[in-house]
């Protein structure tokens, strides 16, 4: 079994991508990007460092797809060792977006626990500020992003409270779409 | 300190206050329940900062911290040196210099900018508390989203006294859905939570609780179209040492006489005012 | 010309170092060792240890020494420190039945198998001042007899066997863990149990008395109490087998409550439960009666508003480290909100003058 390395300095490195990934959430559609970390593919070293930054043993993950491989499944039991799971029992899933099936799989929190909702990492699409219109909270004025599918995504936001936070990874790069975005189509 | 981790906090506690976080910023103006750690300082003295001040610190930052406006005040220096000594980052007193600034009871009067977060101590989160003393009820009113008990306070408070009578921790709505305490800030700082292009985050230890404002969120003041929020503070009065007119003013009593003068209670603003005037003078 | 309160960096070292010397005290008195309190002051350690929520005497006494004997601010230190140990996981349930016994008693059988021990207590001291304990005198062994190891089955196993007393049913598979979880309403009772552990002993108290007095009243008996040292151990899936880490003092109280029934169970007997670090009975028993008002809901009881049935006004304010660091901080300046509640007041006096001016 060959793993790839984590963190080199976990305790910095972690406290950096966390930073990275908050101005993602708080500016939905901005593309940032991440330090690099190696893992087994197809998994991207954006995803990876999300992954080491906020999952470990008390987030049960769900993999899918092509990601779901045995590769991956020993880097997360040797550098997570969150539980793997399938979506409906998932706080985070990692996947490209056709392999993370139906939206509506995965946890979308209560009325009461809004934030009891899973977090997904869509992983494999390049991110481009072009596409999808997004307003709301964290947006000046507007922003865009190509989404995978903006009718899905929209519902999802419907649901507001409820519903679904995402982060789009794709190389070293990603982009997030809280729930709390209001998408206005092209 | 060396032998604490970055920052002080285990990386488990970490992670688990920033799925927290993210969690927040996601639905502007929830309260996301927390396990809070005890810190080394006391419940109540800003320990629901300092944890969100230190999941959110890198090495690079420059923290500011408030108590009051003031930078010198002693619970202030106090938290400004732990995270000297356990994140080994730079502090500074100006506002403009700042990455992140831990706050207690104000808002800089110094417009914040896009990059910066400003996070706030939080003694009681739930803004429907002094209404009803119980989470299971209030949780329900949130979920929701029955307002009405609110409502009827403050047009109660009308009723009896012409105006809604609070003065400070006065209640917002947040993107036309959550009701917020913004902390026990003055009303006056009230309309700088809206829109800012600063991200605001709020700790509260005791109660375990985490919420946020994302930038560019719209954040009201709850009020009636014929009884308008006003961002009051003492009247007609201007600060003794900078002149200035539209800053939150601290009231000072000078002798036994009666005597009082009023000054910036934002000591960073106050001074760079006074070091501009003496360069102009110059 | 006014300047604002500057200095409070020197301020807080300086007040720092007048500290360190107040508990330093006279310097002709010999500084107090660890050990010492630990021996000789060892319910107030095993307090500390108790609300601390960290087994450690050592530390406890620490914590204790350095606090001034404040026992609030030495669990406060004690709970600072705990909360950056890393986990290993959660030890194997102990069974308090295999318990060496230093003191057990009953009040609702005048004999048991294994016999009333009244151990080391203060129950039949006459709390008269023993001025000779101030002369530091010589105090000679307690008599000791060789005592056959004897089995000390839990008292109420016997009410159990009759089917009188009501069972406890197995333990979830996930022990619930106060300190990593946020507290949400309602409440399983082993959460109930673990927050009740650690809070303070005052307020159990006050809360237990309480329902002695009327609210929420359910006639509670001892119906044992037993002090004693027991092993604690661990399964290590690494290993493969248990290794037993530590021997630890615990109080352990069960009370034996009426229940009058209801629709699908017969009348019986119900328990409360306490269980607490080191020796501390006062503490076992009030947490035994104010964990069998709280299960009032769940055994369909009348619920009159009592404080001691209300698991979040129980749960939200037994904890003396969040009340007192709360209630203190009131000592913090609130001078900006306090000048905004001065505008506000003086602004409705005007008000109102002039709405009284133009009647
Ligand atoms: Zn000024």
């Amino acid at each position: 079994m060959q793993l790839t390395q984590g963190f080199a300095d976990p305790a910095i490195d972690a406290a950096r991508v966390f930073r990275i990934v908050l101005d993602a959430m708080s500016h939905p559609g901005r593309i940032v990007a991440l330090p690099g970390i190696d893992a087994p593919a197809p998994c991207s070293p954006a995803a990876a460092s999300v992954l080491l930054t906020l999952v470990d043993g008390t987030t049960p993950l769900h993999l899918a797809g092509a990601h779901d491989c045995d590769a991956m499944r020993d880097w997360v039991r040797f550098h997570l060792g969150a539980p793997l799971v399938g979506p409906q029992g998932a706080a985070f899933a990692l996947g490209t977006w056709p392999a993370l099936g139906p939206l509506s799989a995965y946890p979308q929190g209560s009325a009461e626990y809004p934030d009891r909702s899973a977090t997904l990492i869509v992983d494999g699409a390049e991110l481009r500020r072009e596409g999808a219109r997004l307003t709301g909270p964290g947006i000046a004025h507007e922003a865009f992003l190509t989404l995978p599918d903006v009718a899905a995504l929209q519902a999802n936001a419907a649901q507001f409270p409820r519903g679904l936070d995402i982060l789009f990874t794709s190389g070293t790069q990603l982009a997030a779409l809280p729930r709390s975005t209001r998408i206005g189509g092209a | 300190m060396t032998d604490y981790n970055f920052a002080y906090l285990d990386e488990a506690t970490k992670r688990m206050l920033r799925r927290a976080i993210l969690k927040a910023v996601a639905i502007p103006g929830y309260q996301v329940p927390f396990s809070s750690r005890e810190m080394p300082m006391p419940y109540g003295w800003g320990t629901g900062g300092v944890q969100v001040t230190a999941a959110c610190l890198v090495p690079e930052d420059t923290l500011k911290v408030i108590d009051q406006g003031a930078d010198d005040t002693t619970n202030a220096v106090s938290i400004r040196n732990f995270f000297a000594r356990v994140a080994r980052v730079t502090t500074t007193e100006a506002t403009a210099e700042a990455s992140v600034i831990q706050t207690r009871h104000r808002i800089p009067e110094r417009p914040l900018t896009d990059g910066q977060i400003l996070v706030f101590q939080v003694p009681i989160p739930e803004p429907l508390r002094f209404l009803e003393p119980r989470e299971t009820e209030t949780r329900t009113m949130h979920a929701l989203e029955d307002y009405g008990l609110m409502q009827v306070r403050l047009y109660e408070d009308i009723a009896r006294h012409g105006e809604i009578a609070r003065a400070y921790a006065y209640p917002v709505r947040v993107e036309g859905r959550y009701i917020m305490d913004p902390s026990p800030i003055p009303k006056f700082d009230n309309p700088k939570l809206d829109r800012s292009p600063a991200l605001h985050l709020f700790g509260a230890g005791r109660e375990g609780r985490i919420y946020a404002l994302p930038p560019h969120t719209r954040v009201e003041s709850l009020d009636f179209e014929d009884y308008p929020f006003t961002a009051s503070k003492a009247a007609g009065q201007r600060c003794a040492i900078c002149g200035a007119e539209d800053s939150y003013l601290d009231e000072v009593i000078t002798d036994d006489a009666g005597g009082r003068m009023f000054v910036c209670s934002d000591t960073d603003y106050c001074a760079t005012r006074v070091a501009a005037q003496a360069e102009d003078a110059a | 010309m006014y300047v604002a309160v500057k200095g409070g960096e020197r301020a807080i070292e300086n007040a720092h170092a007048w500290l360190d010397d107040a508990r330093r005290g006279d310097r002709d008195v010999p500084d107090l060792g660890l050990a010492q309190i630990r021996e000789q002051l060892a319910l107030a350690v095993d307090r500390v240890m108790a609300e601390g929520s960290l087994h450690d005497p050592d530390l406890a006494a620490l914590a204790l020494k350095q606090a001034r004997g404040d026992v609030i601010e030495a669990v406060f230190l004690i709970r600072a420190f705990r909360t950056t140990l890393p986990r290993f996981g959660a030890s194997l349930p102990v069974d308090t039945s295999q318990m060496q016994i230093l003191r057990r008693i009953s009040a609702t059988y005048k004999d048991a198998p294994g016999g009333q021990v009244l151990g080391p207590t203060f129950d039949y001291t006459h709390r008269l001042l023993d001025f000779d304990l101030a002369q530091a005198p010589d105090v000679p062994p307690a008599p000791e007899i060789k005592a056959e190891p004897a089995d000390t089955p839990h008292i109420l196993s016997h009410l159990g066997a009759e089917g009188l007393m009501q069972g406890e049913g197995p333990g979830g598979p996930e022990v619930p863990d106060l300190t990593r979880t946020p507290l949400e309403f309602p409440a399983e009772r082993a959460l109930r149990l673990q927050a009740l552990a650690r809070g303070d002993e005052g307020f159990l108290l006050s809360l237990a008395y309480s329902t002695q007095r009327g609210y929420g009243r359910n006639h509670a008996f001892v119906g044992e109490l037993r002090i004693g040292h027991l092993r604690v151990s661990a399964h290590l899936p690494e290993l493969g087998f248990e290794i037993e880490f530590a021997e630890i003092l615990l109080t352990e109280c069960e009370s034996v409550n009426q229940f009058q029934g209801s629709k699908t169970e017969p009348a019986q007997f119900t328990r409360g439960y306490g269980l607490v670090f080191g020796q501390s009975e006062r503490k076992a028993i009030s947490m035994a009666l104010v964990d069998r008002a709280l299960r009032a809901r769940e055994l369909g009881e009348d619920m009159d508003g009592a404080p001691a049935q209300d698991e979040e006004f129980v749960l939200s304010h037994c904890d003396n480290i969040q009340s007192s660091g709360f209630l203190e901080h009131i000592k913090l300046p609130h001078y900006v909100d306090f000048q905004a509640e001065l505008e506000l007041i003086r602004k409705l006096r005007r008000d109102a003058a002039a709405r009284q001016a133009a009647e």
